[in-house]
């Protein structure tokens, strides 16, 4: 649904080049949610804003439902991004205009004349739960709402594909939480395809079922979550499942076990113990319901017949690395 | 003088300063809002971005903006003259009076509109608004209660640059002030005028003030 290809960003500051984006390439395929993390100057925000052309690239192309933006004339490419709903950090709301007004900007931008937009107008705000706010302003509105608003008119235009751009970053919590289920709800009832960027290790596991993670302009991992914890050395699953020191007694091996898919729910664990007859600690770890899969990572202390242990957990389709203190 | 001579000159001056700055202010809320939205879009960075037309802008302003109004007043008097074919008179002052204000409210336009924030404006477009649309339905939308606000602080300063217009007998309060209070030693009507002016300078700012205040939404 997105595709994007050899994709590099330059910025021009005093004398200094700085390369946002580092050829960078990405496929979100439709009815997916796709997380880039990264921190704060990783040029996801830049990333972003080349997928709809609010930057322009200084190389490579971005496809969007099959239409190359970066091919097309001004006028086209602003009918093109009328298609691309986006939804920002600070919400952008139109401080002069109420709720209902601010749903109807993209469709007066499109020339939808004032019967229909209403209607749909109306439409919108019963999906995001804010019908009974709609001759508010935003000023009178929570943080939630607001995001509530910045989602129903980044879906006016009836966009095939959302861009997020750290839409969960300035609120608390609790309103992260529903702000996600709606963006995961919106996802399953209208197959929208979503682009997200975020800092936040949460975000990811609660509604992503692919990911990248950026660092200094490049993607250092990318693609589907439940192989990406199956990858050793991801950065991912490590922020995922964030795990205590390694504290291993005399005779015993430490190991991180992955598993993610069905073999998250299996008694592998007594199965080892019965097989090997062997003692193991846990010392630390999760098994958790992500947006993606089920996974789990565990961190063993095995005492004795450590490289058997790691065969068998290996053979159920754990990833098993040996960790030393 | 009677009190009622006293009125009537009053009501005269009055009625002269209301026409001078009531037509340029109209003339200036148009060329200073046309200027200032020239000045944001030719920015470097800005929609137009053409950064030598906003060198030359931005001198015009600042050229404008550094002459003393009593010296424009009769700087222009050549282009007053092409204008409405006199150079005395109280329309013949509307010409200085407008083309002194422009540059001042251009200013206020330009920093108002700059206030709108850059992800409301970025948000627009990506939504595929037209650089029009962008224009007015956000910047000049979103800036309307600091527009009015400029607008009514650049009324007051034209009902002060109107009082200089009795150089070129555009008449109006201020020169009824100095003819008569100073030049005659009229004190009564010194203080009358004085009062009148206090007076409609109040009213510009509470009217001003209201209408911010139903436009704001923040």
């Amino acid at each position: 649904m997105i595709t994007v290809s050899g994709l590099r960003k330059t910025y021009h500051a005093r004398r200094r080049e700085v390369v946002a984006v580092n050829d960078v390439d990405l496929e979100v395929r439709p009815g997916e949610i796709f997380g880039v993390l990264g921190r704060s100057g990783a040029g996801k925000s830049t990333l972003l804003r080349c997928v709809n052309l609010l930057e322009r690239p200084d190389a490579g192309t971005v496809l969007v439902d099959g239409v190359e933006l970066t091919a097309l004339s001004d006028r086209k490419l602003r009918a093109a991004r009328r298609r691309v709903g986006m939804i920002h950090q600070h919400f952008a709301l139109l401080s002069s205009r109420t709720v209902a007004g601010n749903v109807a900007f993209p469709l007066e931008v499109a020339g939808v004349p004032r019967t229909q937009r209403s209607a749909r107008v109306a439409e919108l705000l019963e999906l995001v739960g804010l019908s009974d706010r709609a001759g508010a302003y935003p000023a009178q509105l929570s943080g939630g709402q607001k995001q509530r608003v910045g989602i129903a008119r980044a879906l006016a235009a009836e966009p095939t594909v959302l861009l997020s751009d750290e839409a969960t970053s300035a609120l608390d919590p609790d309103t992260t939480r529903s702000i996600l289920d709606l963006l995961l709800d919106l996802n399953r009832r209208l197959g929208l395809t979503i682009l997200l960027i975020t800092h936040e290790m949460d975000v990811v596991k609660r509604v992503c079922h692919a990911a990248a993670v950026m660092r200094e302009g490049r993607f250092t991992e990318s693609g589907p979550v439940s192989e990406l914890l199956l990858t050793e050395g991801s950065e991912l699953a490590a922020g995922l499942f964030p795990l205590p020191a390694v504290q291993t007694r005399q005779g015993e091996t430490a190991f991180d076990v992955t598993v993610s898919g069905p073999a998250a729910d299996e008694p592998l664990l007594s199965e080892l113990v019965r097989e090997l007859g062997v003692d193991i600690r846990l010392l630390g770890g999760g098994v958790e319901t992500l947006a993606a899969t089920r996974a789990g990572r565990l961190r063993l202390a095995v005492a004795g017949r450590g490289e058997d242990a790691a065969g068998f957990l290996r053979r159920r389709g754990a990833l098993v690395t040996e960790v030393t203190r | 003088m009677t009190w009622s001579d006293i009125s009537d000159l009053l009501w005269e001056g009055f009625q002269e300063t209301a026409w001078m700055v009531g037509l340029s202010a109209v003339l200036t809320a148009v060329g200073g809002l046309l200027l200032g939205v020239l000045l944001v879009l030719t920015a470097r960075g800005g929609l137009l971005a053409a950064p030598p037309l906003n060198a030359l802008l931005g001198l015009v302003v600042n050229v404008g903006r550094s002459l003393p109004f009593i010296i424009l007043l009769v700087a222009v008097i050549p282009f007053t003259r092409a204008v409405v074919g006199t150079t005395i008179g109280t329309t013949a002052a509307i010409v200085p009076l407008t083309i002194g204000a422009i540059p001042f409210y251009a200013r206020i336009v330009e920093t108002a509109l700059r206030e709108v924030p850059a992800d409301v404006v970025s948000a627009a477009i990506a939504m595929g608004s037209s650089r029009r649309q962008i224009v007015g339905k956000v910047l000049l939308r979103e800036a309307r209660p600091a527009l009015v606000a400029g607008l009514t602080i650049t009324v007051i300063a034209l009902v002060g640059y109107s009082a200089m217009a009795g150089v070129v007998g555009g008449g109006g309060l201020g020169d009824l002030a100095i003819r008569y209070g100073y030049q005659r030693f009229e004190t009564e009507v010194m203080i009358a005028t004085v009062v009148v002016l206090v007076v409609f300078v109040q009213l510009i700012q509470m009217l001003g003030d209201v209408v911010v205040r139903r436009l704001s939404h923040r």
